[in-house]
């Protein structure tokens, strides 16, 4: 333990957790989880278990709540009903000071970037890291934004452009670096590549895929986008029915007789992504050679 | 307490190495950083075999700092050095906020820019101007006339607000009258009361505080709302549509509040002068009726002329800065707010001017 006269001051309002490591199985624990807007009730008796280290997408037609869940999990959503652990922390019990500790250890991108537009993209970057490393230099803070915002495949001059100069994926782009700032060991994704061209949306599953390996990132990644689930995630969960119908790789899920996943997995579309991924891969999907 | 990185100087043989130990991750590494940029003898060798966990922030700290000494890192875990190559490559050292001149450029940059924007700014009201008169008689010619946009507007300036306009009128019938009253009562003539009162409202107050009052209400509601469409493109779908928003949405406004204003006024004018009977009744001695009664024979006409013919001018003055700084909007949500101000701070302000140069002109028309 430090004994400096300047870092007693912040050791000592400052809980313990900020920063600090996770090494259960799951980071995110969902058990019985009841959301409902007024009448219309959401989600009912849903559970969920999150491994650590995984890309687990989230797919559900509209209006299943996939946003909703996301919500859920970060704090934004309060449940009626059940509880979520993240960490191995209860998230809906807990007292916003608590949750802090919690706060600092994940990123969220949502689906339009959210960035705050008054702010260049590097001091986007920076907000999180001021709101909880204070004590960290200016020069370092300045540096970390500038090496974020490369990481996440934007030029290096766009760290002094504000969002109202970024197109769509930029800006995309410029949420995630944000998401990343802290660091953090859960990473939310809402929608990553809706909106992207296909070029754009495939570098940013490659993206995803590699900061989430170089980085031991669990992805939670909500998406509409098949081939983002074909290349990308290592297993993918099934939201109908108000609850998580069936978790597992695609090739489990194949073999569910749920007709909503039977339809999913099974249109053109999914046929054509699937068939894409596998040749990517070198593999004929019909007799699987190759693998 | 949160563990701290640290470092260590050891020296052999002529190599200094700096050993690191503890955590380097962002949460930790504050102090750490301090120090390292404030070594400046030569560094050979890094070592990392006695760190913990290692982040992104750790990995460039000690990336800058080998690059910066030219020193060799050793002891590295497989992910520290997964970490340091992913950060190497991520190097960039672009500004981080877009370039500033310097202080004196800014001002007289900034000077030149507002006088140039000034100037604009006119031509671009003169010519919203005209433009709401072109698309006026467009509609008018086409039989292209949004009624229902008209009435709903009409609803929510002037309906709408009819409790707090009566209700601000009201109190200032009971104050005018009030201090009215005490002032006159010097001179004995008290009666004289009724005449401030009426006379007053009907020809400045009553009009002007409902102008502030509808800026505030419905000329700020008309630039967070229009400012908001544009935003979210929704002006911009009209047009590729073919809908005028001219005429969808601007027009409706400004006619809503042209018509209404001159009722608000009056109405304001009544109730006003409804207070001030109130008040002499409860506290002068002077009859409710009595007072109305004379109401009527102390104001001449004209002053209610004076109030009705300025009440649509200011409803136009009003719902023009709305509209127009609502159309102003473009970039962020920032603007949104900026815009919906000087609406408001513009309109009042416009109103007050021109309520002095009508004071002026009805003086010289003979309607004291």
């Amino acid at each position: 333990m430090n004994e400096r006269a300047d870092g007693a001051i912040f050791a000592e309002d400052t809980d313990d957790e900020i920063g600090g490591h996770y090494d259960g199985q799951y980071p995110i624990v969902i058990e019985g989880l009841k959301n409902a807007f007024g009448d219309q009730v959401i989600h009912d008796n849903l559970s969920l278990k999150v491994r650590r280290g995984e890309i687990l997408g989230v797919v559900g037609g509209s209006g299943t709540g996939k946003s909703v869940l996301m919500r859920s999990i970060i704090g934004l959503q309060r449940p009626l009903e059940g509880t979520i652990e993240v960490f191995g922390k209860d998230i809906v019990g807990a007292p916003p000071e608590e949750e802090t500790g919690v706060r600092s250890r994940w990123g969220v991108l949502f689906q339009g970037g959210a960035l705050f537009s008054t702010l260049t993209v590097a001091e986007n970057v920076q907000v999180p890291i001021k709101q909880f490393y204070p004590e960290l230099t200016p020069e370092l803070k300045d540096e970390i934004a500038r090496f974020k915002v490369t990481m996440t495949g934007l030029a290096p001059e766009a760290a002094s452009k504000y969002p109202s100069e970024l197109s769509g994926g930029m800006k995309k782009r410029a949420g995630l670096a944000r998401a990343l700032a802290l660091d953090p060991e859960l990473l939310f994704l809402d929608e990553p590549t809706a909106g992207l061209d296909p070029i754009g949306a495939a570098n940013f599953d490659n993206l995803t895929r590699e900061l989430a390996d170089t980085l031991g990132l669990t992805v939670f990644l909500i998406t509409h986008d098949l081939d983002t689930l074909y290349t990308i995630c290592d297993r993918v969960a099934v939201l109908a029915d108000k609850k998580v119908t069936a978790v597992g790789t695609i090739p489990e899920l194949l073999e569910s007789d749920h007709p909503w996943i039977q339809e999913y997995f099974n249109g053109p579309r999914s046929r054509a992504a699937m068939q894409s991924a596998l040749n990517a891969r070198g593999v004929d999907s019909d007799t699987g050679l190759g693998a | 307490m949160r563990e701290w990185a640290e470092a260590r100087v050891e020296d052999a043989g002529g190599r200094s190495t700096v050993i690191l130990s503890g955590p380097m991750v962002i949460s930790s590494i504050g102090h750490l950083d301090k120090e390292l940029r404030a070594m400046t003898a030569p560094v050979q060798q890094i070592d990392l075999s006695g760190i913990g966990s290692i982040d992104t922030v750790g990995a460039w700290t000690v990336w800058r700092f080998a690059s910066q000494h030219d020193a060799q890192i050793t002891g590295a875990t497989p992910e520290a050095e997964r970490l340091i190559e992913a950060v190497r490559n991520a190097e960039s050292t672009a500004d981080i906020t877009p370039p500033r001149s310097s202080i004196f450029i800014r001002v007289f940059e900034d000077v030149g820019h507002k006088v140039i924007e000034q100037w604009h700014g006119t031509v671009r009201v003169i010519s919203f101007l005209g433009a709401i008169v072109i698309s006026f008689f467009n509609s008018v010619v086409h039989r292209r006339f949004r009624m229902r946009a008209l009435v709903r507007q009409m609803e929510l300036v002037g309906v709408a607000s009819l409790g707090i306009i009566g209700l601000m009128s009201f109190l200032i019938g009971i104050v005018i009258a009030q201090q009215g009253a005490v002032q006159l009562e010097q001179f004995g003539a008290e009666s004289l009361t009724v005449n401030l009162v009426g006379r007053l409202t009907l020809r400045e107050l009553g009009v002007l505080m409902t102008a502030i009052m509808v800026a505030g209400r419905s000329g700020s509601a008309f630039a967070a709302q229009l400012g908001t469409m544009k935003l979210t493109e929704e002006i911009d779908a009209m047009r590729t549509i073919g809908v005028s928003p001219m005429e969808a949405l601007v027009l409706p406004r400004i006619l809503a509040a042209v018509i209404m204003m001159p009722l608000l006024g009056f109405y304001a004018s009544i109730v006003a002068i409804i207070g001030g009977a109130t008040l002499s009744e409860l506290a002068l001695g002077i009859p409710f009726f009595t007072f109305l009664a004379r109401v009527q024979e102390v104001v001449p006409m004209y002053d209610l002329y004076v109030g009705m013919i300025k009440a649509p001018v200011f409803g136009l003055i009003v719902a023009l800065a709305g509209c127009y700084q609502g159309m102003q909007v473009q970039g962020n949500a920032e603007e949104v707010g900026l815009k919906t101000t000087q609406a408001v701070v513009q309109a009042i302000f416009m109103v007050i001017v021109l309520d002095a140069v009508f004071a002026v002109l009805f003086t010289k028309m003979g309607w004291a």
